[in-house]
């Protein structure tokens, strides 16, 4: 079985205050996530307060944009088309939700090497999504 | 302070309803209510303690408390989803044990099926939930997010589809005998895994019922149960959890249950081998199979193979579970299932679940709700149960 990615409308999401640098980034084609320079652990979705030990010195940090999928769902009978949700494992450790596109859904694994790419939103900024390596 | 034996449940009652289009929700819940203070043969001006969740209109307990025109001195709100009323329970009886109330009633109602409500829409909280921008893109609905806590399950543990669809396939043998559940026909396994696949891996058939309707609960200290015409249910245990995301250090493997389970049956005193009926959250078949591992009914991994061969089925297997269907087939009114979860604990306690799926002699039961997303944020409550 072969279910080819198509492109969807994406919902624009809207940033806030505290994550507005992730979305200023994501127009430059970088993502971003959190380290705490208390802890020195890496943090996703990024807050201002680090929720491993509760430090306020966090820092935004340029993420390889490299990973590994942790789980996946090909959504058949959501939307008109197609679509894979899943959450990556990026190379720092912390795992984001996320869609993987530009490829065959139906030969998507666990554990399968994933890299960043960004795709449009309706009316908003990129969104970070990750395609076979 | 123990809760044990503190407090009793002395009033249950589930809507017939399960599709509303002409009642209002507040309709609804005031319907619940009257159907549980008859059961418990009580009336409203008993009742000094009330609780419902996000279903109900307005402020919660202040549209409802003054629609029902209560006298209250305990109110509670809590909201985790399908998860709230097990709380709710938990937070009465301990107003009950301090004194603080006598008797409370608990009520959830919803119509989402009248409202067009689906698992495949997201549910968007808005842009102020700190979650909603880094989900909300990537089409994050109720299945798929189960679904991928079923595919990590699967890879894990050698979880089959198989072995998920016996969760519906029991559920169905007993829903065949509830005039009230919206699917009453006996389904097989090839039934469950031939159903039209909706997100990977789970199928049609691995998902619950979009439902209207509701139910109520009513609690009360001890000496006030015993002086009423039903047999005495006491609350022997309870635990209640959230779990989150980990700041990003996710572990799909379990689900809040790891940290309720335990706690009630710590403060109950007893095991999971001491269970004889369990009603266990079903919002997907893979729901059940996770909480079961959690509760400790199985180790973890070997929720699969504990649910195949017909393992929940009463009269059947070592575990009778949603003997009323549960939500997989008889309803999950307002997208939330947890009242229904301790009704039917309590009909199996007093003797009063259909003599097709009745548990003789059922003295020990527990009732465990989740609401939320288990892959996501989720809220986790379980009660333990005796009848006296």
């Amino acid at each position: 079985m072969t279910t080819l990615y198509q492109d969807r409308t994406i919902t624009a999401p809207v940033p806030t205050p505290e994550n507005q640098p992730y979305y200023d980034a994501a127009e430059r084609g970088e993502l971003l996530i959190k380290r705490c320079l208390a802890c020195a652990a890496y943090h996703f979705h990024p807050r201002t307060i680090c929720p491993h030990c509760f430090s306020d010195q966090t820092q935004w940090v340029v993420a390889q944009g490299v990973g590994t999928i942790y789980t996946f769902s090909v959504s058949r009978r959501v939307l008109p088309t197609a679509y894979a949700i899943a959450y990556v494992t990026l190379a720092e450790g912390v795992s984001m939700m996320t869609n993987i596109v530009d490829c065959d859904l139906d030969a998507l694994t666990i554990g399968q090497a994933v890299r960043l790419v960004f795709k449009p939103s309706d009316g908003g900024p990129p969104v970070a999504m990750f395609t076979p390596a | 302070m123990s809760l044990q034996r503190k407090a009793c449940i002395v009033g249950i009652y589930e809507h017939p309803t399960r599709k509303a289009p002409d009642k209002t929700i507040a309709q609804l819940h005031a319907e619940v209510a009257h159907g549980a203070l008859a059961d418990a043969g009580l009336t409203f001006r008993d009742i000094d303690g009330y609780a419902c969740a996000g279903d109900a209109p307005g402020l919660g307990p202040l549209a409802m408390v003054d629609y029902l025109n209560l006298r209250v001195r305990h109110m509670d709100s809590t909201d985790t989803g399908g998860s709230s009323y097990l709380i709710h329970v938990t937070h009465a009886a301990e107003a009950i044990a301090a004194g603080k109330c006598d008797i409370a009633l608990v009520t959830l109602a919803g119509r989402p099926r009248s409202e067009g409500s689906t698992g495949t829409v997201p549910r968007n909280f808005g842009a102020n939930a700190p979650d909603v921008p880094f989900e909300l893109p990537y089409h994050a609905v109720t299945l798929n997010q189960y679904a991928m806590a079923a595919k990590r399950h699967m890879h894990d543990y050698g979880t089959t589809s198989e072995q998920l669809a016996w969760v519906k396939v029991a559920a169905s043998h007993h829903a065949q005998y509830n005039p009230n559940a919206m699917l009453r026909e006996v389904v097989t396994v090839e039934d469950v895994v031939n159903s039209p696949l909706m997100s990977d891996p789970l199928h049609r058939l691995d998902c619950c019922v979009v439902s209207d309707g509701g139910g109520a609960v009513i609690l009360a200290r001890p000496e006030i149960a015993r002086a009423l015409n039903k047999p005495v249910i006491n609350l022997l245990g309870t635990g209640n959890s959230i779990k989150g995301l980990n700041g990003g250090h996710i572990d799909l493997s379990h689900t809040a249950a790891r940290y309720s389970g335990p706690a009630a049956f710590e403060e109950a005193g007893i095991t999971p081998a001491d269970i004889q009926y369990a009603s266990i959250y079903d919002s997907f078949t893979i729901t059940v199979v996770m909480q079961l591992e959690d509760l400790g009914f199985c180790k973890k991994g070997e929720g699969g193979r504990f649910v195949a061969d017909g393992n929940l089925i009463s009269g059947v297997g070592r575990l009778p579970f949603n003997t009323d269907g549960g939500g997989l087939c008889n309803n999950h009114p307002a997208n939330r299932g947890g009242i229904t979860k301790i009704i039917e604990a309590v009909r199996q306690l007093r003797g009063e679940a259909h003599p097709k799926v009745q548990v003789p002699n059922c003295g020990l039961a527990l009732a465990h709700g989740t609401g939320g997303v288990i892959s996501s944020r989720h809220g986790s409550a379980t009660l333990i149960m005796e009848r006296v």
